[in-house]
């Protein structure tokens, strides 16, 4: 339908503008604290095992009242790493 | 009797706090429920004229609270529903003139008298608001389907919930069936994911809400009237009744509703 109006329907605007508003609201982190957190996580994890820096993603997700913090880590794996030695 | 003490409330202004409380009031009194509606907005009172009360005033909360006259005497009966009183607020002084515990006090006193006590809370997040909540036993949240609206919403129920005063039950107001069909406004089921509380009543947008406010005359006086038939429910919901939500014609609404429960 959206392609017929060759707009959003502001509906779905109020949405998703609300649903970052709301959990920046509730958790009182800011992006760029986020992206702090998400190096100093980064350099924390790189200390143990070998992981993709540029892959990593850190989200905040809603789940029903409360946030939760999703991080998506990948790992480099040992085969490659081995062949990259 | 134990009286419930139910607070209105929900950080921005302009939603429907004072119309919300003036017609639960007539809903609970029309079921012959002993009520007390109150004031909380010290300074900008409104309450009084909503429901038609304007010209009974004598003493008001500030009066009670600083001793002036008994809590009794500043209850002003309702000539249409004996049931029905009102505690109007002060309105030459400012929110600082009552405390929390004085609210507390208050609604202690009130408890054996009555069988509610709703209190109307001011807009807002500082010192009336605080007072408006500090003796609920029940918090009913307004919202608007509108950004500004929920966001301050969403505001309240987490301080709701950082003062522990159990799970906020949500009204949306102003809804207009016909813009959500259009994609054009938050749909109940929108508000409800973003907030994540318990839905008590949903308000359909209706013309009759200043007519009624024009005449003080609360719609929930008004058989016909489609606003007026909500707060009636929202009242037999507050009673403990299980009531279905009103079918506005909005297609999937009804059984995504049906389905909640």
């Amino acid at each position: 339908m959206d392609f017929l109006f060759g707009r959003k329907r502001s509906a779905n605007s109020a949405k998703e503008r609300l649903q970052l508003v709301l959990i920046h609201d509730r958790t009182d982190l800011t992006p760029a604290e986020l992206d702090a957190l998400k190096d100093d996580l980064i350099a924390t994890i790189s200390r143990h095992v070998e992981i993709e820096p540029a892959a990593v993603r850190i989200n905040l997700a809603q789940d029903g009242r409360s946030q939760r913090l999703v991080a998506d880590i990948p790992l480099r794996s040992a085969a490659r790493r081995r062949r990259s030695r | 009797m134990t009286a419930k003490v139910v607070t209105v409330t929900s950080g921005k202004g302009g939603v429907g706090k004072t119309t919300s409380v003036a017609n639960l009031g007539v809903a609970l009194a029309l079921r012959g429920q002993k009520v007390v509606c109150i004031d909380g907005d010290i300074g900008l009172r409104n309450l009084d004229v909503i429901l038609g009360l304007e010209n009974r005033i004598v003493y008001d909360l500030v009066d009670v609270v600083e001793g002036r006259c008994r809590v009794r005497q500043a209850m002003i009966r309702d000539k249409r529903l004996p049931e029905l009183h009102l505690i109007p607020a002060a309105q030459t002084r400012d929110k600082t003139a009552v405390s929390p515990s004085d609210m507390v006090r208050l609604c202690d006193e009130l408890r054996p008298e009555v069988d509610w006590v709703l209190i109307d809370s001011p807009a807002g997040i500082e010192r009336g608001f605080k007072n408006a909540i500090a003796a609920a036993d029940r918090v009913i949240v307004m919202t608007n389907p509108e950004v500004s609206a929920v966001r301050d919403a969403d505001r309240v129920v987490g301080l709701l919930e950082a003062d522990e005063k159990g799970p906020a039950a949500l009204v949306i107001n102003r809804l207009d069936p016909a813009m959500v069909r259009r994609g054009d406004m938050l749909s109940v089921e929108d508000v409800l994911d973003l907030l994540a509380i318990e839905l008590i009543g949903i308000v359909p947008e209706d013309d009759g809400v200043i007519v009624a406010s024009n005449r003080g005359q609360p719609l929930a006086l008004d058989a016909k009237s489609k606003a007026g038939q909500a707060f009636q429910n929202i009242a037999r919901r507050l009673m403990g009744e299980e009531v279905p939500f009103m079918d506005l014609d909005t297609p999937g609404l009804w059984q995504r509703l049906m389905g909640r429960k």
